[in-house]
């Protein structure tokens, strides 16, 4: 399966190749676009820049605290019988109520264990492969002003399900 | 939601950490994670703006519009009840494009117009149409191909390729959008049998 980390290393430069080629072929002023377009970037970060100072400051006084590790301790023997991690389950439960507050645990577990390390990267997968359940379904009904969702629910639960169960799988056929 | 939610790991947090004797480090965590949240963000900047400039460029070629134009049959197979021609599937199309490239901020305004529409649609009563749950739940299942924050999390804790999990991702968020799209079109199916 090694193929797949291989072609993971065409991706971006590829995108950039076509995209930036494109441009050259239509002679579009491609890089007073792009700086344009970074400007925009720097607004995104500076927007998230408050709402990561407070929770890494949450998670960072859990880890701390030691209870992060008591929680997975606690964890372990339902995780076990699923064969999931159990440092990693509160990340994925936090997911799917704020994405801010799960990249804080994500970070957590960076420090903690590595990027590069089996949890790193299962995690890092799970969290491309999921959106937040609870907050998505608030912001999107509550501006329509619909107040039943019906099958919603249980839709995003079976998707985020799959998608768990898959990077589960996939992390384990490939790393 | 997200008020309570922190403050259970701040209260928590403390007092687990007056039990444990780890309160020093405790104070300590605090003062050290907020310097590194700015730390990070200063690296996010760098690979948010690379990012946002390359697909600012996409734009800018026609390239975004011919991918919301090559989504169109995909759209029309999701939402069967929306009449052609209707503005709300630009907006849908829209707001499908943004969540695959990861301008996630751009996608919301986009699905929360798509939204108000459905709703006019649905003689505006307060119960879901199916069109407005397959939207939601093709969302939530993330249709990101590149996470551009996780690659940057990824380099700026020390990772050796952050990159390695993109092909694995893309499987991953696939197979998620698949299973929320099956489950949507046979919702749909019962639902309206059993009207008939």
């Amino acid at each position: 399966m090694d193929f797949i980390i291989y072609v993971s290393d065409y991706i971006m430069p590829f995108i950039f190749f076509y995209i930036i080629g494109l441009g050259l072929l239509m002679k579009t002023p491609i890089y007073e676009e792009f700086i344009k377009g970074a400007k925009d970037g720097f607004k995104v970060v500076l927007d998230i820049l408050p709402t990561l100072i407070g929770l890494m400051v949450g998670v960072g006084i859990l880890r701390a605290s030691g209870a992060l590790d008591l929680l997975s301790k606690l964890l372990k023997p339902i995780t076990d019988i699923f064969h999931f991690p159990s440092e990693l389950l509160p990340v994925v439960l936090v997911k799917m109520f704020s994405s801010s507050a799960a990249t804080g645990l994500l970070l957590d577990i960076f420090k903690e264990y590595g990027p590069d390390s089996y949890l790193g990267r299962l995690i890092s997968i799970i969290l491309s492969s999921t959106e937040t359940i609870f907050y998505t379904m608030a912001v999107y009904f509550m501006a329509a002003g619909v107040k039943k969702s019906r099958y919603t629910l249980a839709g995003a639960l079976v998707a985020t399900l799959a998608g768990t169960i898959a990077s589960v799988v996939i992390t384990n056929l490939v790393f | 939601m997200l008020s309570y939610l922190w403050g259970l790991m701040i209260i928590i947090g403390i007092i687990v950490g007056v039990f444990n004797g780890n309160i020093a480090d405790v104070g300590n965590a605090a003062i050290s994670s907020s310097k590194e949240a700015v730390t990070l963000c200063i690296s996010m900047l760098g690979i948010m703006a690379m990012w946002t400039g390359m697909m600012q460029v996409a734009k800018k070629c026609g390239l975004v519009a011919s991918f919301t134009k090559a989504l169109r049959p995909i759209i029309r197979f999701l939402f069967p009840d929306i009449p052609k021609g209707h503005p709300v599937n630009e907006y849908i199309a829209s707001n499908m494009i943004a969540n695959i490239l990861g301008l996630g901020w751009a996608a919301t305004p986009m699905g929360l117009m798509a939204m108000k529409e459905l709703k006019g649609l649905n003689a505006n009563s307060d119960i879901a149409s199916c069109d407005m749950c397959t939207l939601l739940i093709v969302n939530i299942s993330s249709l990101q191909l590149i996470p551009v924050n996780i690659i940057a999390y990824r380099s700026q804790y020390g990772s050796v390729n952050p990159s390695e999990i993109l092909m694995a991702g893309i499987i991953a968020t696939s197979i998620s959008t698949l299973s929320g799209v099956i489950f949507s079109v046979t919702a749909r199916k019962l639902v309206s049998r059993k009207k008939r």
